[in-house]
């Protein structure tokens, strides 16, 4: 029961503050004494830390010199970039081959971009990877097709950090797929051996895992039988991200509904051929947004390899830095670091997230 | 007829055993499974370990932990208690692993109170506020946090002055390589007496609260609770130190030579580590927090605003109480994370466990003690922690009928 008088009939537009970009900073800015408050303390942060920053990057820095140049400047010194990023990126690759490393990671990168598409998810994209980590396998190696051999020792920098993390990766999560059955088994023993393993490596520091592989795995094998301390921190990677991607596993198949299981009997499935046809397909479909998740911490923690004093790229870095010429300018060698890491990480969580909706959506 | 079940199918089938062949019977088959896991992981197991008998016998080196109560002969930077190169090697992990008591305590906190506090402002209706708070979460999230503590480490070595120059964001408090030095308060025996009074003042407030909600539940009256509290918490103390005359001297640190003398000092290391810790593990705890209190839904605000409550009393009453719930388990994990995390104090030399003990194991050479030492006090910290969790989450779980 409401009645408008509008006179003359016209259209009486909304109030100029409450539509359009004043209308949106009156809702989401100043809505409110706290809320202006919170704004203006934010607008003052802004002021007093942006512009500094703007300069130290911009304005006072400089790009391409030498390190004599950039002891007298105020601002930022990016010339140790321009300079050192060959061997940040590469380590101690032998300079005149730095083009094969580049080619493996940008055919790993081609990969991944590829694979985000979900359908193109399957069989020949299988084979894809397969013989792209083969081809990335060679490329790096060399000692066939007339590339010239380049030991492990030698590798480095981002190649060694994306290798650490997709390796492991790969590797980790079948394990981790087994280690969650196990979990879930009903034979008691598998179970238990299955928990044990979870819960210890879960409960302890990669750093010491590490430690592990460099200084007491050694002691593990025969006389006379090494093995390349890559491949043994590679192992304590995977080892470590199993466990983890157990949990996730073990998450997805408890997300299974019993009746699954149970339809899966009356067929007259066995135990193998129900986790394979039925109940795997459903529970890794349900995880793999948290599996995305596991990726990117997995390639973070690749960085923790610094500690047994393999090259990846914050060795690589750091070595640059104990460079006489170039000691002092840590924060802008780390701050270029923390691009790399966060370009890489913030693509993969973003993609979690897309994925989370895609899947998420009632299909 | 086989009767095809999975293996380790619960026994106890009275299929008559006679008829099916052994490897049909789901009972058998999964006693052979189970042992034939059995025998692998002893084999591999045993294989190791005779390996390793026979090159700790080539290597010479002794096993056991007598190792413990020789000399040290190394010095440690910081220690909570009295510590020189002269005692056992068992005192030197000792004070490393108070050290990484310390750590992990201080960060736990920090990072608890940071990330509720970043949380909270992600679901701000400042659109600025909830902006910044999104990029905080992201940036800190996306970057190792091994880089970040070399970054914070950096910025104490190479970007802040000397004690000579050292900088003062508040009077009383320095920043310079040397650490963060601040004034504290002269040793006065009324101190003592106002931390009694303030844990006195915690017991009172506790049993305050309990005698209010039975009240509240016997009679319906409310007692101002938050109030009484405050003045209980704040007032006791002050109560103490009005009594004592206002002692009010201070130690001010004072530039000697090339260093600070008096007040309080925190190493760069500390620093450094606890900052990227608490930076790091604040993002993750921010990001649990909103989701939590996102998950929270909307009808149950909308219905405690319906029956009138303050805004307050509906974050308090209404939504902590159920978000808590979703937030624990997964806060768990973060707390264990940043203990774990604090072993990378090793990489830029702040004395913790792991750091004491890869340092005993390049004297020594007992890897393998070493190791298996550091991982069983994480498994025991890791223990300790989820049990406590776990008690808590079950005093805090939903009561069903």
């Amino acid at each position: 029961m409401m009645t408008v008088y509008y006179g003359s009939g016209e259209d009486v537009r909304p109030p100029v503050t409450s539509t359009g970009a004043l209308g949106w900073i009156r809702e989401n800015l100043f809505n409110g004494a706290l809320n202006s408050i919170l704004t203006l303390l934010c607008l003052a942060l802004f002021a007093r830390v942006f512009p500094p920053l703007f300069r130290w990057i911009f304005i006072d820095s400089l790009w391409m010199s030498t390190s004599s140049a950039c002891r007298n400047i105020k601002g930022a010194c990016w010339s140790i970039i321009s300079t050192n990023y060959r061997f940040i990126l590469f380590g101690f690759y032998p300079y005149a081959l730095q083009w094969r490393p580049t080619i493996a990671v940008l055919l790993l990168i081609v990969l991944l971009l590829v694979s985000r598409n979900r359908s193109f998810w399957n069989k020949s994209l299988l084979y894809a990877w397969i013989a792209g980590l083969l081809a990335m396998g060679i490329l790096m190696q060399g000692g066939m097709f007339g590339l010239q051999r380049v030991q492990s020792d030698q590798w480095g920098g981002l190649p060694l950090t994306l290798l650490l993390a997709v390796f492991g990766l790969a590797a980790a999560y079948p394990l981790g797929v087994l280690l969650a059955l196990g979990r879930r088994s009903r034979l008691a023993v598998i179970r238990v051996l299955s928990v044990l393993y979870i819960e210890i490596i879960r409960g302890v520091p990669l750093v010491s895992l590490l430690f592990m592989s460099a200084i007491v795995f050694p002691l593990f094998l025969p006389e006379g039988m090494t093995v390349n301390k890559i491949i043994r921190a590679q192992a304590a990677i995977i080892l470590f991200t199993a466990a983890y991607i157990a949990e996730v596993v073990r998450g997805g198949l408890q997300g299974i509904p019993k009746g699954q299981y149970e339809a899966a009997e009356s067929l007259g499935l066995n135990y193998v051929q129900t986790m394979r046809l039925i109940v795997l397909p459903q529970a890794l479909k349900i995880v793999i947004p948290p599996s995305v998740s596991v990726l990117i911490s997995a390639f973070k923690d690749t960085s923790l390899v610094v500690i047994i004093a393999l090259y990846d790229l914050l060795k690589t870095t750091q070595s640059t830095l104990s460079n006489p010429n170039w000691m002092g300018f840590s924060s802008e060698a780390y701050v270029f670091l923390a691009c790399i890491y966060f370009i890489c990480c913030y693509g993969m969580s973003r993609y979690s997230r897309q994925l989370e909706r895609e899947l998420g959506a009632p299909a | 007829m086989n009767v095809q079940q999975p293996a380790g199918y619960p026994v106890g089938e009275s299929i008559d055993d006679h008829q099916i062949p052994f490897w049909h019977n789901p009972a058998r088959r999964a006693l052979v499974y189970q042992l034939a896991a059995l025998i692998i992981t002893a084999a591999i197991g045993g294989y190791l370990f005779h390996n390793t008998v026979v090159n700790l016998k080539r290597q010479s080196i002794a096993t056991g932990f007598g190792f413990l109560e020789r000399e040290a002969s190394f010095e440690i930077g910081e220690s909570p208690i009295p510590f020189s190169a002269s005692q056992s090697y068992a005192r030197a992990l000792l004070v490393g692993l108070l050290n990484t008591i310390k750590v992990a305590v201080t960060g736990v906190c920090l990072s608890l109170v940071l990330g509720l506090f970043v949380g909270i402002c992600r679901l701000s209706g400042n659109w600025l506020v909830a902006r910044l708070a999104a990029l905080y979460i992201e940036v800190f999230q996306d970057i190792p946090v091994l880089l970040q503590l070399f970054f914070w480490y950096a910025v104490f070595y190479d970007s802040l002055p000397p004690p000579r120059l050292a900088i003062t964001p508040l009077p009383g408090v320095f920043l310079c390589n040397r650490g963060l030095i601040f004034a504290v308060p002269q040793d006065h025996p009324a101190y003592r007496a106002m931390a009694a009074a303030f844990l006195a003042g915690c017991v009172i407030v506790f049993l305050l609260r309990r005698w209010a909600r039975k009240r509240q539940e016997r009679t319906g009256r409310i007692f101002p609770v938050v109030r009484t509290s405050f003045g209980m918490l704040l007032g006791l103390p002050f109560m103490v130190w009005a009594g004592a005359g206002f002692p009010v001297a201070i130690r001010v640190p004072q530039l000697s030579g090339f260093n600070f003398s008096g007040g309080m000092a925190i190493s760069p290391e500390f620093t450094a580590l606890l900052l990227g810790l608490v930076l790091y593990t604040a993002a993750f705890v921010a990001e649990i927090v909103r989701a939590g209190i996102q998950a929270v839904s909307k009808g149950q605000s909308e219905a405690a605003m319906a029956i009138g409550l303050k805004p307050w009393q509906i974050m308090n009453l209404v939504i902590l109480p159920q978000a808590l719930r979703i937030i624990i388990p997964p806060l768990t994990s973060q707390m264990m994370n940043l203990t774990k995390n604090s072993s990378l104090a090793v990489a830029i030399g702040y004395p913790d466990f792991v750091s004491v003990a890869s340092t005993t194991i390049n004297q020594t050479g007992q890897a393998i003690e070493g190791v298996a030492m550091i991982m069983v006090i994480y498994l025991i910290m890791s223990l300790i922690t989820s049990a406590f969790m776990n008690w808590y989450n079950r005093k805090k779980a939903i009561i069903e009928r």
